[in-house]
């Protein structure tokens, strides 16, 4: 059965005078437990893809179903909710909030958690110590290094056991060592049975997922 | 972790800028704070100088009649069942509602009597009173404190030609002048001043009185009413206010009062702009942080009591900050505005939980708009997409 389902999904967007479809009725079924990457050229329409399956960009047309539950027709804190409560996101940019130890980033998500701050920290912890980090819990994130600050970011988005795990081109601002220790993290989520999407313009890190799915002018071209 | 943390950790990350506007507040509420001191301290002060002009309030026997003068000129006048003020009524006037804002009463008798061959008006006063209600009074010499003593008015003095130290009999009883008065200009210049029993006396009006003059000044009551409540207790006295000088008293009082407020008013405009452009910068820079807060779940309400709880702590501190400045610039300024006397401060509990109150209302009614701002921004923002 189908953890997420998109059916005939398109997105338009003003840009000046014109009108810009970065999708055009796009059909996807992604599996539990599976490893997905989307693949395309800049502009192909792949993180406007993933920002809408991610529940933060309300498509022009289609629906896009995510354990029976129609996303688009939640309101906008039912929404947010959904995302809170089922949903992990990766950035390119990591976007790890400078003023918070590693530790506290990865508790982000339970900020809002009616949880007593003893099971916030058990669970941050675990979550660090899953991707490797588990001994530099209390540092800012300027001071680590780009590898370390990708694995906080991963701990943040997997310390609330969302069902799915997205990653916006994780790889991107890592070098090529780096990358492959990422895409091996990734991996082994994935092969404890974390469902994980994934954006990338590396076509050597489709080797890790189970299949990819090609974007070309916002339609999928290929798929395997 | 809670939302708190979030606040806390990025006010002490941007310390500079949170500094900036704590300051910005700070300077703010100080000035209302020194404002409004000033003008309670202020208030008290001018309630006390202007005391310092005399009387407000005259009591004088009822007349049924028409008085005949104009100009200081008396034609005489036809007068007929009047009603001397007994003494011992006065106290009557220390039981009013309003009793507390009377600074002064001082009760007079007057009357005619033959000294060194020339008619002269005594006038029987009992001094502490008299020198607090005429504090523009400059003596040559001393106030009389003895029964046996007399102060005599400057052209009093010409006329019978005597000078400090030198004795006076009335009615066959002796007198030592202990005092002259200076020129006032008025008709104290040509009275002899006598304590008011041995006047009494010599004028054979024991335990009578013929005026009392009363000082009262309250910004809260007016004198008006003072007159009612003064004229039920004395029913046969006449109680007059005496207008010019309790409206202007009170006219100045309410100038100073509204010069503050236009100025508070002022500064809090100010304040609030100060307040609205930083909150509104910071969340400005913070469009990818509160979109990750978004991407991962966090409400439209979450974002905003981050950035509302900032602006609190921020208000809370300028305010108790702002309280301690103004109370120490009104401390530093009021010497200087009461013209180098001793004035008391006021310390007001209403100013510093007002002071306190009015900062954080300040800071959260001008963070309102960049919190809504912030909770309303795109999370897509965080995502690079489109």
């Amino acid at each position: 059965m189908s953890l997420i389902e998109v059916r005939d999904l398109a997105k338009s967007y003003r840009s000046g005078d014109e009108t810009v479809e970065a999708l055009r009725g796009v059909d996807i079924c992604i599996a539990q437990g599976e490893f997905i990457t989307i693949m395309g050229q800049s502009g192909s329409g792949k993180s406007t893809l993933l920002s809408v399956l991610g529940g933060l960009n309300r498509p022009s047309q289609g629906t896009v179903e995510m354990a029976g539950v129609d996303l688009y027709a939640l309101s906008g804190e039912k929404l947010a909710d959904f995302r809170s409560a089922k949903l992990g996101f990766v950035f390119q940019s990591f976007n790890l909030i400078p003023y918070l130890t590693a530790l506290e980033n990865v508790m982000l998500p339970l900020a809002i958690r009616s949880l007593k701050t003893r099971e916030k920290v058990a669970a941050a912890g675990e979550a660090l110590s899953r991707v490797g980090l588990g001994g530099k819990a209390d540092r800012l994130p300027n001071a680590l290094s780009g590898g370390e600050q990708e694995r906080v970011a991963i701990a943040r988005a997997i310390v609330n056991s969302p069902h799915i795990l997205f990653a916006d081109e994780p790889t991107g601002n890592l070098d090529s060592k780096t990358s492959l220790e990422m895409m091996n993290l990734f991996r082994a989520l994935n092969d404890a049975g974390q469902t994980v999407v994934m954006v990338t313009h590396n076509p050597e890190n489709c080797d890790y997922s189970d299949r990819t799915i090609h974007l070309r002018d916002g339609l999928v071209v290929a798929e395997g | 972790m809670k939302l708190h943390n979030i606040s806390f950790n990025n006010l002490r990350r941007r310390k500079a800028k949170m500094a900036f506007l704590t300051v910005g507040l700070t300077v703010g509420i100080a000035t209302i704070v020194t404002l409004i001191t000033l003008t309670k301290s202020m208030s008290g002060d001018i309630e006390r100088k202007m005391d310092e002009f005399g009387a407000n309030i005259l009591i004088t026997p009822q007349q049924y009649g028409l008085a005949m003068t104009y100009g200081g000129i008396s034609l005489g006048g036809v007068t007929f069942d009047q009603k001397e003020i007994l003494e011992s009524d006065l106290a009557r006037i220390a039981t009013i509602k309003n009793a507390k804002n009377i600074s002064a009463v001082a009760p007079k008798v007057l009357g005619g009597v033959q000294v060194a061959g020339k008619q002269v008006l005594l006038i029987g006063v009992q001094f502490d009173k008299e020198l607090k209600l005429k504090q523009w009074w400059k003596i040559f010499g001393e106030a009389p404190k003895a029964g046996n003593e007399l102060l005599l008015g400057g052209d009093a003095a010409r006329v019978l030609n005597v000078s400090t130290g030198d004795t006076l009999e009335i009615k066959g009883e002796r007198f030592k002048v202990t005092g002259i008065l200076d020129q006032t200009g008025s008709q104290d210049d040509s009275l002899v001043f006598a304590q008011l029993g041995v006047a009494q006396r010599l004028l054979n009006k024991e335990g009578r009185i013929n005026l009392v003059e009363v000082a009262a000044l309250c910004s809260g009551c007016p004198i008006g009413d003072m007159v009612l409540q003064i004229a039920e207790k004395l029913p046969d006295a006449k109680v007059s206010a005496i207008q010019q000088v309790v409206e202007g008293r009170l006219k100045s009082l309410d100038q100073f009062r509204r010069f503050s407020y236009a100025m508070a008013g002022v500064v809090v405009f100010i304040g609030s702009l100060i307040v609205f452009v930083t909150m509104m910068g910071s969340v400005n820079e913070r469009t990818t942080e509160i979109g990750v807060f978004r991407a991962i779940g966090f409400r439209k309400s979450h974002i905003m009591r981050i950035i509302l709880l900032e602006a609190a702590v921020v208000g809370l501190l300028a305010g108790l900050l702002g309280y301690g400045a103004g109370m120490g610039g009104a401390r530093l300024a009021l010497p200087f505005m009461a013209e180098g006397k001793q004035v008391a401060l006021v310390w007001d509990g209403l100013v510093g939980f007002g002071s306190l109150g009015l900062s954080l209302a300040l800071a959260l009614v001008a963070s309102l708009y960049p919190a809504l701002h912030a909770s309303k921004m795109d999370p897509t923002e965080a995502l690079r997409a489109l």
